[in-house]
């Protein structure tokens, strides 16, 4: 069965078929990464760039190592900083890059709209795996298999977004892919990491984090980022650990079956205490062998679409 | 060469002139008779018939820039003129944001020289603050005398109130008013109107308390100084409320805002198309709903371009990298008409008054008159022409308008000053035979 899209540049607007058609394909890859051979035919031919103009590891070996799970051609190309302080514009080098004959086209930039004013300049499929603070579609589709698989059901299931929301693509893309599965969405972090009228989006807002795990099923904890602008957000680290910090103690307290995601890399000792991060109710390495499932299942569902 | 434009509606909200169906005669660009002529008065003359056309003081556009000095690929003095000439506008107002910036008489001069042998007048706006970095205010005295008509650090606000107060106080002297583009700098970090847009595109909010901000403290110290103070592109719903207000107070305010502003929402911008990326940045339907009450009101006195070329390369990137700002010269007419006339919200007379009348009267500029002995400075608008604007007929030399192919209701067909005349896309020299 074939997405609605010959792009996936976010979950909103996603139908809800669409996104219960990646996470089922997924399922089928995940078996193949058990097997000793790791490796089908799929995407046999293909071409596929990995155009990242921002760092990133993670997401860039994950992405790497579905498409050479499907046996398509990867080429990896990354940039650091803007294209323009480059000189080459970035339509010159996607231009360039869709010359050599590429068919899909993941990209990953700083500023958000990069993937969409990329379909706009070159025919290839496009994967957003991270645009500014924007959406990072594919994070958002692997956290919501790894809820999927271990509670059961995404219909209903209280999911709770913890952190800088502001300044995440994570926390906008998991909004909308959850709510259209069913899910209830709320956010807690400082209000001064809560974007402008995300009510509107039908989530609720908490600034408590003690009542955050109390009213939830599952904490999807994001990373604060401690090297960005961001920083300027909050008073202080340890205010932060002190007050959004998911420490053993806090889930202790509640006594309740709780699941813990996070989308990595962790700050030990601000947003997961180590107890937390190593303890029973994460499932952090868990989302990270589910994640190249989950792009397998992107690609192989646009990549064979025409 | 004489000319007669026949059956033309004329109308001039200050001169309380309001004739249908009249005639016109210039002689050599020069008005000598209107009214019913005779055989022998149209004998000779070249005759160009306006039934249904309306005949106004010359538009003028008080916010442009026009990138000369400095980016010349973008659009020149000439340029930016023939495209104000194709969009109605007789005259215009550039902004100093040139490279170098226009705070020096040497520059004010310059620019005023390109366009000497122009249809269009061409009146620059100088600095307020040397470099327009905030620190010490410009050779105001001088650039008045070299023609400068206000004073402002467009594209960035006067960085600081103790700036603001001896721009305001040394202004003074000359009866010249501050321009002010009003954002507070700490505020300033977006690339869109704050809102739940800006959270659903992923993109840095511009709030829009960030004008008011810088509204209000303008609006103060124009008080405390008894300054003139001009607001630029108002844009938000509490800045329309200040100068509301402000000007129940007796404060020297006045204000402009741009076809754009009370035409588009930033709900435009869903498609992370950079045309529709200007600053202001595009607000809400609130916004545009007290915009519309302060055009009716008086609060806002009149309508402005903000006209801003930019190079196609800027313009293709990537959303956040593109630069603000838009051309606007040839569908002001055209978005003003449909949007504000056809849909009620104002009056023709009201119309021209911001169109023409008012922008000159903010910059002591003398409006044109229609008496026989005067040379004639007028607009020929069809209000009711249909039409579809098509970026690659501007004339200005950027294309950077999120118009392309909307169908607008009202153009101008003629505009004539300086003795020459623009018509049916030709240049017209009044004085030859």
């Amino acid at each position: 069965m074939a997405l609605l899209s010959r792009h996936l540049l976010g979950l909103q607007g996603v139908p809800k078929e669409d996104i219960q058609n990646i996470l089922d394909t997924a399922h089928t890859f995940r078996e193949i990464l058990e097997r000793p051979i790791k490796k089908v035919p799929t995407l046999q031919g293909k071409t596929i760039v990995n155009l990242f103009y921002e760092s990133s590891t993670r997401t860039r070996i994950s992405f790497e190592l579905a498409e050479k799970r499907l046996s398509a051609d990867a080429i990896n190309f990354s940039v650091s900083g803007s294209s323009v302080s480059k000189g080459e514009t970035f339509k010159d080098t996607v231009k360039n890059i869709e010359a050599m004959k590429i068919d899909m086209v993941v990209v990953r930039h700083a500023t958000a709209g990069a993937p969409t004013y990329l379909t706009k300049i070159c025919d290839a499929n496009v994967i957003n795996a991270g645009d500014g603070t924007h959406e990072h579609p594919t994070q958002a589709l692997l956290d919501m298999y790894s809820i999927r698989q271990k509670v059961g059901h995404l219909e209903g299931l209280k999911v709770c977004i913890v952190g800088d929301i502001a300044h995440s693509r994570v926390a906008l893309s998991n909004i909308f892919g959850l709510k259209t599965m069913g899910a209830k969405v709320s956010v807690c972090g400082p209000s001064t990491m809560i974007p402008r009228d995300i009510q509107d989006l039908g989530v609720d807002v908490i600034y408590n984090i003690d009542e955050a795990i109390r009213e939830n099923d599952v904490l999807n904890v994001l990373r604060i980022q401690l090297e960005r602008k961001a920083r300027e957000y909050f008073p202080s680290i340890r205010e932060y650990a002190k007050y959004f910090g998911i420490t053993q103690e806090r889930l202790d307290k509640n006594g309740k079956e709780i699941l813990i995601l996070h989308p990595g890399p962790i700050n030990r000792g601000v947003e997961l205490s180590s107890e937390v991060a190593d303890g029973s109710n994460q499932i952090i390495l868990y989302q990270v062998t589910n994640g190249v499932a989950i792009r397998m299942a992107v690609l192989y569902l646009l990549g064979t679409l025409n | 060469m004489k000319i007669v434009l026949k059956n033309v509606d004329i109308i001039h909200p200050e001169e309380k002139i309001n004739l249908k169906g009249v005639s016109i005669i210039l002689n050599d660009g020069i008005i000598s008779k209107i009214g019913e002529l005779t055989d022998q008065e149209i004998k000779d003359a070249k005759e160009f018939d306006f039934s249904g056309k309306i005949l106004v003081p010359g538009l003028f556009d008080m916010h442009v820039h026009l990138r000369e000095p400095g980016r010349e690929d973008e659009e020149t003095v000439i340029s930016g003129c023939n495209s104000a000439s194709a969009g109605g506008f007789t005259g215009v107002a550039c902004m100093p944001n040139t490279e170098p910036c226009t705070d020096t008489a040497e520059i004010v001069k310059f620019i005023k020289e390109q366009a000497n042998n122009h249809l269009v007048d061409v009146y620059p706006i100088a600095a307020a603050s040397v470099g327009r970095k905030g620190e010490i205010i410009s050779p105001m005295a001088e650039l008045v005398e070299a023609g400068a008509v206000g004073f402002s650090d467009d594209g960035t606000v006067i960085k600081t109130s103790a700036v603001l107060r001896r721009a305001f106080e040394y202004a003074n002297m000359y009866n010249t008013p501050i321009i002010e583009h009003c954002e507070d700098e700490s505020l300033a970090e977006g690339a869109m109107n704050e809102s739940v847009n800006s959270t659903l595109l992923g993109l840095p909010g511009l709030a829009s308390v960030a004008e008011d901000i810088i509204v209000s403290r303008d609006i103060l110290m124009a008080e405390y100084t008894d300054g003139r103070i001009h607001i630029a592109h108002i844009s938000t719903r509490n800045s329309v409320n200040l100068v509301r207000e402000a000007k129940k107070r007796g404060i020297k305010v006045t204000a402009e805002v741009t076809p754009h502003h009370f035409t588009l929402t930033d709900d435009s911008l869903k498609s992370y198309d950079t045309n529709f990326k200007m600053n202001p940045p595009l607000r809400t339907q609130a916004d545009i709903d007290a915009i519309l009450k302060g055009l009716k009101d008086g609060t806002i006195d009149c309508i402005a371009s903000d006209h801003a070329p930019h190079s196609i390369e800027e313009k293709e990137s990537e959303f956040q990298y593109a630069p603000n700002g838009i051309v606007g010269f040839e569908t002001t007419v055209g978005l003003s008409f449909s949007e504000l006339l056809h849909k009620n919200k104002l009056s023709l007379e009201e119309l021209i008054k911001k169109l023409s009348v008012n922008p000159r009267k903010i910059l002591n500029l003398p409006i044109p008159k229609f008496n026989p002995g005067e040379i004639a400075n007028f607009t020929l608008l069809d209000p009711d022409l249909v039409w579809t604007v098509d970026i690659s007929k501007f004339k200005s030399k950027s294309k950077n308008s999120p118009f392309d192919k909307r169908l607008l209701t009202g153009k101008s067909i003629a505009v004539v000053n300086k003795k020459k005349m623009f018509y049916d896309d030709q240049w017209i020299d009044l004085i030859s035979d």
